[in-house]
């Protein structure tokens, strides 16, 4: 194995234009999924009389802090509905997009560490290969064939039992996921407007009109969230409710070494994961800072809890050094799933509650919704993810069931 | 980490202690009468308030109760501490209530004392009986 250099990339990948007065449809906020569904609302429903408005800049909030794990293999048909379509968009977006994102097919595997993990991991092997998402179970021998530097003795805490397994997932460079989005959107007339951020909107009784923005007023026929974090926020300004609290998530790397890591580890129950990027540092994560937040960074007993499960489960680790740690602001909701669909405000619709693993939806995300907006109904995909379901009790609580939600 | 000025034992490392989430959600008083919306509404919907969100926590490694606070969600500054079933003060940390029981939580920067931190006119939230016991039927 080789460090992969990274590939040059063009000077200038879309315009940065004045906003206009009006446009056929306005997505609030520039990352990972306001440019993919805008990408959708122009290439599958030709709107291309649209805009992005992103507060900061392109891809500044969660697309560009996530660990970039990709994966489908969720426990509810509903949900391995959604991610496997995004794992097959995955597959062809490079080719599509004409930008070689690196996304690698590299594996990830779960690990399960009690005999409850084990129950439960193979319960979900099972289930994923009835809604034909790869899954495998791999013994520990497996486990430390397919990744060496796993430490499998049962000297430890948590000894591995065994781990899940799928093939065809893997990571992505997830900043280059936005630029290639950005550039096509750009090419099909999208305007991307940057330091734009929405401070209200403009309501004709319960139908949208328009948005507020720094850079002044625009009328719109439709308005589509995709803030992410923000989502609550957005929500307040017109007028309804999210069932959605925002937590700061946390991640670090290493300094850069050899490859040592050929696939993608998790583990729930010690709560680690871990990669190595395509550069050679080792990419870490784990859960979310257990208060509300919304500062973009988060306590340090998380990251020193997230390396002491690191270097148990990888005993090599213990002479790599923290180089940076940063933090995002994941909408989390209660059954761990997201909120795609319209809402109680007529021609606004929503995304979000993608919480902590919603890179890997990216291109499923902005499929759905721009269908959702286009059409003023949900693609079947993302039927299931409405906003009613916390009020019929349709809930899908993946909440464990999927392993780490990353 | 969060240095937490318990009203019982003083500052301590955010580690010794768990978050409840939004304060003051009282449970349904006729829970027969609610419908499907407004039973939604108290089992999924919370505040997500950027800016000065009243929050409970319970010291669960000291004393091991649950008491108030107010805190900054951005910049996660604790303007206020002040006991459970008492009403929240003003974002200034003074208690909206005549009797006035919050405390700001003027050392929740430094390291700790072991003195619960009170300040100005307030009186010792652990003097207060109610700081002992959540809210009947409080969730988590
Ligand atoms: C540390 C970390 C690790 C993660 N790891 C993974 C992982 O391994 N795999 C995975 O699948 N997912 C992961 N996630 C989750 C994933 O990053 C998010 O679910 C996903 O990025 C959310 O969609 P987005 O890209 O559109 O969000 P964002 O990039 O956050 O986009 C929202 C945008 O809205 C903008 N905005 C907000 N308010 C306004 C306003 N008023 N006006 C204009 N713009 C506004 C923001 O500035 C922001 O750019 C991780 C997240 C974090 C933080
Ligand atoms: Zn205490």
């Amino acid at each position: 194995m080789n460090t992969q250099q990274l590939p040059e990339h063009p000077d200038f990948l879309w315009r940065n234009p004045e906003p206009k007065k009006s446009y056929d449809a306005v997505i609030v906020g520039g990352g990972g999924h306001g440019l993919a569904t805008a990408y959708f609302l122009a290439k599958n429903h030709g709107m291309t009389n649209i805009a992005v408005l992103e507060k900061g800049w392109l891809a500044g909030g969660n697309m560009a802090r996530n660990t970039t794990i990709i994966r489908s293999n969720y426990l509810w048909d509903e949900s391995a509905a959604i991610y496997e379509h995004a794992l097959k968009l995955w597959e062809i977006l490079p080719e599509e997009l004409e930008y070689d994102f690196l996304f690698s097919q590299r594996g990830v595997m779960n690990l399960a560490h009690t005999l409850g993990d084990v129950r439960e991991s193979m319960r979900r092997v099972g289930a994923n290969k009835l809604n034909g998402v790869d899954a495998e179970w791999l013994d520990p021998k497996q486990v430390k064939e397919l990744c060496p530097i796993l430490n499998i003795s049962d000297n430890i805490r948590y000894p591995v039992m065994g781990a899940t397994y799928q093939p065809r997932a893997g990571i992505a460079k997830h900043d280059h996921v936005a630029w290639a989005f950005a550039r096509k959107c750009d090419e099909m007339g999208v305007d991307i407007i940057q330091n734009c951020e929405v401070t209200g909107f403009i309501k004709d009784g319960n139908r949208v009109t328009g948005v507020k923005t720094s850079r002044g007023t625009i009328n719109t026929e439709k308005v589509g969230l995709c803030a992410a974090g923000h989502s609550s926020v957005l929500a307040e300004m017109a007028g309804f409710e999210l069932p959605i609290q925002s937590h700061p998530l946390q991640a670090l790397v290493s300094e850069l070494h050899e490859p040592v890591h050929p696939t993608v580890v998790m583990s729930n129950h010690v709560h680690v994961y871990v990669s190595q990027a395509h550069k050679g540092e080792l990419v870490m994560g784990a859960g979310v800072d257990s208060y509300n937040g919304y500062g973009q960074r988060g306590s340090f007993h998380v990251i020193e809890h997230q390396m002491a499960a690191a270097v148990e489960l990888f005993p090599i680790f213990a002479r790599a050094h923290v180089l940076r740690t940063w933090g995002g602001i994941v909408d989390t909701t209660l059954d761990a799933s997201p909120i795609v669909g319209n809402t109680p405000v007529e021609n606004m619709f929503v995304n979000c509650g993608w919480g902590t693993g919603g890179f890997k939806g990216t291109p499923a995300a902005g499929l759905t919704f721009a269908h959702n907006i286009a059409t003023g109904t949900p693609h079947e995909l993302n039927r299931p993810f409405a906003l009613e379901r916390f009020e019929t009790g349709a809930l899908i609580d993946e909440h464990g069931a999927a392993a780490v939600a990353h | 980490m969060l240095l937490i000025s318990c009203p019982n034992c003083g500052s301590r490392d955010e580690t010794e202690f768990h978050y409840g989430g939004q304060a003051h959600v009282a449970y349904p008083e006729n829970p027969n009468e609610l419908n499907d919306k407004e039973w939604a509404h108290f089992l999924f919907y919370r505040e997500n308030t950027k800016g000065i969100f009243a929050e409970r926590w319970l010291h669960s490694t000291g004393c091991r109760q649950w008491f108030n606070m107010l805190r900054d969600t951005v910049t996660y500054d604790i303007k206020a501490v002040y006991p459970m079933g008492t009403p929240r003060p003003d974002a200034a940390g003074k208690s909206t209530a005549e009797t006035g029981t919050a405390s700001l939580a003027a050392d929740s920067t430094t390291t700790g004392t072991a003195a619960p931190s009170i300040s100005g006119t307030s009186i010792a939230p652990a003097a207060t009986p109610a700081s002992t016991t959540a809210p009947k039927g409080a969730t988590k």
